[in-house]
Parts: C-alpha cells; structure tokens; sequence
C-alpha cells in the first residue's frame, strides 16, 4: 500500500486510473463472485476528488485513493448490504458501520461489497471459486473471500486490502488460503457498530491485506514503526494444535518458524493449552445460540424479505425465514435455539461460557491444518482459530512458505488482549525473514484468463 | 346465571386463544379508555366487572383470593431506554424511531442514565436493596411489536430486590379509619416497552407504530399479599403516588404510563393456593378493582374453573430462551464507600447521593398535613388520592385567614362534593384557590354566615366570573351585623309567636331552634344564627 501511496503521491498513476483499472479488473474477474454489490459510480467520484487533492498535495491520510473492498456484513449507507441472503436482498442501510467513515476519513475508495458465506455462517452457501490456482472453493469455512480477486490492478503493485469480519476463523481463513495476511483484532478494539453480527461477543471486524504493513495502517491508521527485537520474545507453542490431522508439511514449517524465532535469540516453549480441544464444542453452543436470537429481529416486518402471501403474521415469519435463510442459517438457529431452551440452559450455555483461554505471551500455530484444501475437508479447518475469537485475543496469520504442490501454508500469531500493536511488529519481523513472495498482479491475472480458457 | 358465566367463559377463551396464537400473553400494550387505539380482546375481559360475583349463600364455604401484582411503568425521560430517539405521548407513528428501535440490523444498545437513576430512586423509596451489581439479558419471543424479536430486560440479577410498599385501606363503619397495609417488593427491573400493535379487524390487518418501543420501563413486582381487589387496588394507587412525587413516572394509566397484570388465585382458607390465573393490561384503578372481586365475596368455582381452562393453553408455556445481552457489560453502581477516588461524576451513579436527594414521599407529606393543619390521617389520603387537590389546598391555605380545620372541611366536603358530583378533575374546577379564600375570609370574619357561603359557592360554581364579594353585595347576603336592629326583630318574633315562647321557657330543646329559624327566615337568612341564639337566650334569661 505504501508503494501505490506512494506512485499516486509522485503522479505515476492517478486515482481514478487506479480505480477504473481495479474495475476493469473486477469485471474481468466476475467468475470468482468475489463482488456482491460494486460500488462503481461512488467509487469514481471519491477517486476524482482523491486526484484533486493529489493535484493540490492535499492528500490526506495513507489511504488517499486506495481502493478498499468490504465484506458485504458491515452496513454502507446508501449501498446494498445484504449478507450474501436472501433475506436482506435490496437492504440499502441508512447508516454506515463505525470503520466504514473511519476508512472514508482517510480518503480510501469504497469499490465495493464482498462476498461472503450467508451471514458469514460457515459452509454451503456460496460456491464461488476463489483465489488463483485452485478450484476450491473460497472456503466453506467460515467465510471469504475478499479482496484478492477485486483489488487494484495496475503497473505497480497496489494495494489490496479488504475489510472482514471474523467470528470464527473467518479472516484468517480465507487469508491462509490464499496467501493473504489476515489480522484479527482484539475484541474491542475495532467498533463493531453497523457490522452484521453473528455472535456479539465474538464478531470483531478483520482485516485481509497483502503485507503485514498494511494490515497496521488500515486497522491501527498508524504506521508500524520498527520491528519487533526479538530477542525479548518469548514464543510459546501448544502441543494441542499437533493434532493428527495436520499436514506434515505444515507441521515441518512450523517447526522452522520456531527454529527461526530461536536463532535469533527469543525463547521458543512448548506449552499446554488444557481446553483447546473444548473449545470449538463451546463455540460451536456460543455460535448458534447467539445466531438464534441475533437473527430473530430478520423475522419480515421491518427492512428484510418478506413472503408474498397474505397470511396471518405467525404464518409469514415462518414462510419468510423459510425462504429467506438457507439451510445452514437455519440449522443454526435451530440449533441455538435448542440449546437456549429452558431446559438445557444450564447444561449447554452456561458451561460453554465458562471456557477461556489464559494469559499469553505470543502464540505460534498453523492457521489452518494444511495447505488450502479442496471443498470437502474444509470443516476441520477453523478448529484452530476459534478458540482465540472465543477468548476476544489477536491474532495474525501470514503466509510463511509455499508448500510442494506450491500453495501456501499460514502461520499464526496470537497475544494478550489489546497488544495488537506488539503482535504486529512480530508479524512483520517474520515477514521479512520468510520473504513468501507477494501476490503479484499480474501474474495473477495471467493464471485466470488461463483458467478461464480452460 | 349459567349465560352469563358461558359468555365470559367464551370472551376468556377467545381471548386466551389470541395470546396464544400471537404470543400476546408478554402483551404490555396500553390500551387508552378513551382513544381508539384499543387492543380489542386482550382489554375486554380486563374492563368487564365479573358477573359472577355472588352473594354467600348460607352454609356455602367462604373463598379467599391471593393476588400478586406486576406493573410496568413507563420512566419519564427525555430519550429511551437504549436509544437516543424521543420519548413523547401522541407522536406521528412512527416518528421517534431510531436505527436500533428498527432493530436495523447491525445496530447497537447505549443505556441511558437518566432511566438507571430513576430506578435506583424508585427502589430507594420502596425500601430496596440496590444491588451494585445488575445484567441485562434478551427474552426471546416473536410479535410484530417487538422488532428485534427479543425484549431486553434483567431476569437474572435486577436492579433492586426485597423492598416494601405500605399503603393505607379504608375500613370501619363509615370507611372513615385508615388501616396500613404491606405488600413485599420482589424486585424493579429495567426494561424495554414494546410497540403498539393497532388491529384492524375490518381489513384483517395490523399495522404497527414503533414510537413507543425501547421506550424505558420500571417493572415492580408485587408479592402475592394482598387478598382482594381493593387491596390492589389501593396498593397500586399509593405506588403511583410514589412515582410521581419522586418524577420517575407520571405514572398516567389512562395514557398508558402505568400497566398493571394482576395474578389471582383462590382458594378456601387453610388450605393450599389453587390455579393462578392472570389477567393483564389494567388500565385504570377501577377497573383493577372490580377485575379482581371484592373482599369477603366468594368467586364461584366454575367461573375459575372456565379462566383457568383458557389459562390452560397458556401454561403450555413460552420458554423465552432467555440469553445474556452481550452487547452490554453488567450494570455497576457504586456508593460512598465503593466510589473509585478521582472518579467522574458524569460516568458514575452514586446511590448513597441519590438517597440523599430523594423528594418528599407521600408518606411523610400526609405526616406534616396531620401534624401541621391537624387533621385527621383519612383526611390526608384524601388529599392526596385526588391528583391536583393537595396543591389547591395548600393554596388555598396561603391566601386566606381562616382556620386550616374550616378549609379542610370545605375543600374536602364541598369543594370536593361538587367535583365529584360533576366528575370533574381539579384542574377543570370553576371555583380558584383565591376565590374559595376570598369566600372563607368573609366567613371567617362574620360577614356571611355559613349558608350564606354555600349559597356563594354555588354561584362561584356557575362560572360566571364573579367574586365571593360581588355575590354576597348582589345577592346582599351579608350578615346583619347591627345588634340593635336584630334585638328588635328578636322581639318582635317573640311577641308574634307566645307559643313557642312558652315552649322554649318550658325547656323543650326543639323550641328554641324554631324560634331560631323564625328570626332568620324574618331577617331573610341574613343574620347569623349563633348572634340570633345569643340574644334570644338572653331576652328569655335561659
């Protein structure tokens, strides 16, 4: 991002070039339905008034002109949000979600809405392709996709940065699918005003940029200054996460990534993490339930679908939500709802609210179990990465090597609460020591017209 | 007597059959006496008297009622409970909507200070324990008035617990004695009001007006311990007193500000409680009163019998998942002792400080009226019960001489008399604080006589504009107030009347009156009776 602020600042390409060839570029891509809503005339007119301020050195912020896609749960005003649902098909918000103004106040370019899973609900709904070189599809996990498909385009690198959301896994995810950086602020240190929850206390809005820099300067609006001394570190590894089902070649990268951490002198642990494997039963009762009731105001009175029949209100929420949701929206509903029963309260909620994780130093997994997978294994997949949305912590995934079959495999990094800013020096230590190579454009954009002729 | 039992029987059933059809037994709807925003069938069985009460018929056991009670009142702020959009009465609908009243997806709660502080001094004044420590959570049901499809309120851990309301029942021979009664405080708790549901019965249709949903409630939950209706009634009565003289709550059944839900069971004395039923959205005192039976009266088995039937379908009962709200943290309060130092008045509620600005409560004010003006302690209820009349009293007060004892009694007799006679409020009285002054300064200082005044304050009542002066000068009402001219009239009655001369010096006690009232009706009531008795006494040396 720096490096396009940096070509728009000297004049080598303007904003509404820029902006018009990341629209050309999403048109081209339209296969990977990694668009919802394009934002395409707001767009053009904040790139016209990003270039009149170039042109008068008026630039104001890092972001001036960069085009910044976000996922289809936080609410635009004005600008079609609808949660990849049928239930909130033709939902234009009249407000904006608290980060949507704080991104416009630095004068990035909203190009558009992301697709996602429905309501970031994991798995089924979606089938979009998505990410260069695979068929997989963008994730059944939790949900996806951003912005490597949409995103900028042009001669020189340029910025591609996305905003998610992340309940579960789901920045990190879709990152360590594609080789992205995926950052998952601390619970709180994002406003989550406007976004579409799924689960209060878990949803946190995310980030998806291609270097770790980046991701600093859209969530934090602060450069990352300097790197992390990591001889003071200390890297603590749990032994809960080799689980069998890990890749050996991710495990042997991980094993690397601490050897690496080591060598240059911090303090690399083996430590335990008694209730991981708990975990994801808790989020699984923690997820649902509050689905159940966060979904019940989509009931066809106020700003959702409503069925056409002219039935008694009882019979329309029924036909409405039987129409609008899909099957796995409704199954966790119906799920959260069980568990919220009267009955089964004491027994499902409340235990699962009782699980947390502990004090951390800096934490380091594998993101995912291996390396982006096809469609049918993807449901192991966000076991990792719950269990630090449940407990409200950082965390960072970024790519740290391409594995034989050439995909990459995604390391993370997780951290006390609200040290986000230390858990991204260290992200950005290692980036620079792996040297994974960024996406590149181009090249990107020759693996899909061949994937498109095939 | 069976026809009437079927129709409420059947009026109870198809009520019954519509909450259980629109989840409407969580109704607070206000249903207004006077406008047609009614909530047809969910009010009716409130307003209709019970046809069945009876009369004990010999040899048949007695029945006792226990009745608990929840009223919703409606916290006098400027905005709502979790929103910033206005709280108004009589509003376009839906025009105080805001994004989170919507429940626009995305949209977040704020909680506003201004309704925990009025719940603190709500508890406070009931004697309740404020606990430092409150949550909030989500009760889950589905109804077109409630947008988000759950309504936030505190279930686990409320604001305040374990109070005590007193309040005073008249009873003795002329209701005249004033017996104090207590009723425990379960709980208040804050929550969100819900929309107004307006049916439609000619289009089959229901529209919706928001204004009033997320506006704040104080919910008070009365223990089951009053056994009759005027029990309740008078309970209630004294808890709105309570809520507007501390301005928590206007309090206003007729425009929906106070909603009350009374659960009613009955059983024969000794033995255990039978099937609780519920009747909900009371919307005035009276009918309160009637909706739940008279004391001493037996309720006949049948017509329970046939509530709790309907009842029955509702029992099959609404789990209301209840969840935690998670988008607000727990509820903290603190007092002198708890107070973190250097702490910011505007982010922190003190309830040590709340308690000491407490407004006067009516308890107290009814003490200083009998302590002050020495009347009786019915007398005080009296003033108190009707709105705006302690306030024309203590005006009047100010403006005359007179002896608060005189002004009791007329304001409360005959100022009143007249009021309810015409079912006029205070506010809409012809007759002003200064013009009843102004009527007692010349009966206090002779210049009329008692009846002369009431023949004042009938004028006064017609509302024609005039003073108690220009009446009594018109109407030349005053009293004789030469002596010499009164003695001669004395005389002269005494001369034309021998009889009833003879009777008086033979001590007959009714003989003097009548020569009392032949001197009046000779100075066409323009003398003062006491000043006639005087000197009659004295012209018969009695």
């Amino acid at each position: 991002m720096l490096e396009v602020s940096a070509a728009l600042k000297q004049g080598q390409i303007t904003p509404t070039e820029l902006c018009q060839k990341c629209l050309s570029l999403i048109k081209k891509t339209k296969f990977l339905h990694a668009y919802i809503t394009v934002s395409e005339e707001v767009a053009l007119k904040q790139a016209k008034e990003s270039e009149k301020r170039y042109k008068h050195e008026q630039s104001l912020g890092d972001l001036d002109g960069i085009p910044i896609a976000v996922k289809d749960t936080f609410s635009t005003s004005g600008i079609e949000t609808t949660c990849a649902s049928n239930m909130l098909k033709g939902y234009v918000p009249p407000y904006n979600a608290r980060v949507v103004p704080k991104l416009l106040d630095q004068e990035a370019l909203l190009i558009g809405k992301t697709n996602l899973d429905e309501f970031a609900i994991g798995s089924g709904g979606t089938d979009g392709v998505f990410g260069p070189r695979k068929q997989n599809p963008h994730s059944k996990n939790e949900d996806s996709d951003w912005l490597i498909t949409g995103g900028s385009s042009g001669g020189s690198a340029a910025a591609m940065s996305a905003l998610g959301s992340a309940t579960g896994g789901s920045t990190r995810n879709p990152a360590a699918h594609c080789r992205f950086v995926g950052f998952k602020p601390s619970y709180g240190l994002v406003s989550h005003y406007g976004l579409i929850l799924l689960v209060n206390l878990m949803d946190v809005p995310g980030i998806l940029t291609r270097c770790v820099d980046d991701a600093a300067i859209v969530t934090l609006l602060n450069h990352l200054f300097g790197l992390a001394d990591v001889s003071k570190l200390c890297i603590e590894i749990p032994k809960e996460y080799l689980v069998p089902e890990l890749l050996s070649e991710v495990q042997s990268f991980w094993s690397k990534a601490a050897d690496l951490f080591e060598s240059e002198g911090a303090k690399v642990i083996e430590v335990s993490i008694p209730h991981t494997s708990y975990s994801i039963v808790c989020y699984h009762v923690s997820c649902t339930s509050g689905v159940a009731l966060n979904m019940a105001r989509l009931d066809g009175l106020q700003c959702s679908h409503r069925c056409d029949t002219d039935v008694p209100t009882q019979s329309m929420y029924a036909s409405t939500r039987q129409e609008a949701f899909n099957d796995v929206v409704r199954g966790r509903i119906l799920s959260g709802n069980l568990f919220l029963l009267k009955e089964n309260w004491e027994n499902y909620f409340i235990k699962a609210q009782k699980s947390a994780t502990s004090h951390l130093d800096v934490f380091l997994t594998p993101t995912i179990l291996s390396e982006a997978v096809p469609y049918l294994e993807f449901i192991k997949n966000y076991i990792f990465t719950q269990a630090v949305n449940m407990a409200g912590l950082p965390a960072v995934s970024i790519p740290a090597a391409l594995s034989n079959q050439g995909l990459p495999v995604e390391l993370r990094f997780f951290e006390h609460a609200f040290c986000d800013q230390q858990l991204l020096t260290v992200a950005k230590w290692f980036e620079k020591q792996v040297q994974f190579p960024v996406i590149q454009l181009q090249e990107f954009m020759d693996d899909c017209s061949s994937m498109i002729t095939q | 007597m069976a026809a009437p039992m079927l129709r409420w029987g059947c009026r109870g059933r198809r009520w019954a059959f519509a909450r259980v059809d629109g989840g409407s037994c969580h109704r607070r709807g206000a249903p207004t006496g006077s406008t047609s925003n009614r909530i047809r069938g969910e009010s009716s069985v409130a307003q209709q008297p019970l046809h069945t009460a009876q009369k004990t018929r010999k040899g048949e056991h007695k029945w006792a009622a226990v009745v608990g009670l929840e009223i919703h009142a409606q916290i006098s702020s400027n905005s709502k409970l979790f929103s910033g959009s206005q709280v108004r009465f009589s509003a376009p609908p839906n025009s105080l909507v805001s994004f989170f009243d919507a429940s626009l997806p995305g949209t977040l709660p704020v909680l506003n200070r201004r309704c925990v502080e009025a719940a603190v001094m709500t508890g406070l004044a009931l004697n309740c324990h404020i606990n430092k420590k409150s949550l909030f959570d989500r009760k889950h049901y589905f109804y077109a008035d409630l947008p988000a499809g759950y309504q936030i309120t505190q279930q686990r851990l409320p604001i305040a617990v374990n109070g005590s309301l007193i309040y005073g029942v008249c009873a003795g021979k002329k209701q005249s004695q004033v017996i104090p009664k207590t009723v425990r405080i379960k709980q208040i708790q804050l929550e969100q009001d819900s929309g107004k549901s307006l049916h439609d019965n000619l289009r089959s249709q229901t529209l919706i007006d928001l204004n009033r949903a997320g506006v704040g409630l104080l919910e008070v939950v009365l223990e089951p311990d009053m056994s009759c209706g005027e029990e309740a009634a008078t309970a209630v009565r004294e808890l709105q007193l309570i809520l507007q003289a501390l301005g928590t709550s206007q309090a206003n059944m007729a425009e929906g500000q106070l909603r009350v839900d009374a659960n009613i069971s009955v059983h024969h004395p000794g033995e255990p409680l039978g099937v609780r039923t519920e009747v909900k959205n009371l919307n005035s005192i009276r009918f309160l009163a009637k909706a739940i039976g008279e004391c001493q009266l037996p309720l006949l088995v049948s017509f329970f019998l046939l509530c709790t039937m309907s009842m029955r379908d509702k029992e099959g009962k609404q789990d209301y998942r209840f969840m935690p709200e998670p988008n607000l943290p727990p509820l903290v309060l603190y007092d002198a002792t708890s107070l973190p130092a250097g702490a910011d008045p505007q982010q922190v509620i003190n309830i040590d400080q709340i308690r000491e600005t407490l407004p006067e409560l009516p308890s107290v004010t009814r003490e200083k009226l009998v302590q002050q003006y020495g009347m009786l302690l019915e007398h005080s209820f009296t003033l108190l019960n009707e709105v705006g009349l302690l306030e024309f009293f203590q005006n009047v007060i100010k403006e005359t001489r007179a002896e608060p004892k005189k002004v009791t009694s007329w304001v409360l007799n005959t100022f009143l008399g007249y009021l309810k006679q015409q079912n006029l409020a205070v506010s809409e009285s012809p007759v002003t604080p200064s013009a009843l002054a102004e009527l007692l300064d010349l009966l206090d200082s002779r210049t009329i006589s008692s009846s002369a005044a009431k023949q004042v304050f009938e004028e006064l009542w017609k509302r024609e504009g005039k003073t108690p002066g220009q009446i009594v000068s018109e109407k030349q009402l005053e009293l004789m107030q030469d002596q010499g001219a009164l003695e001669q009239l004395c005389h002269s009655v005494m001369e034309a009347h021998p009889q009833v001369v003879m009777d008086v010096k033979n001590r007959n006690p009714r003989a003097i009156n009548k020569l009392i009232g032949l001197v009046r009706k000779a100075t066409q009531s323009r003398a003062d009776p006491v000043m006639i008795k005087e000197i009659l006494e004295k012209k018969l040396s009695l």
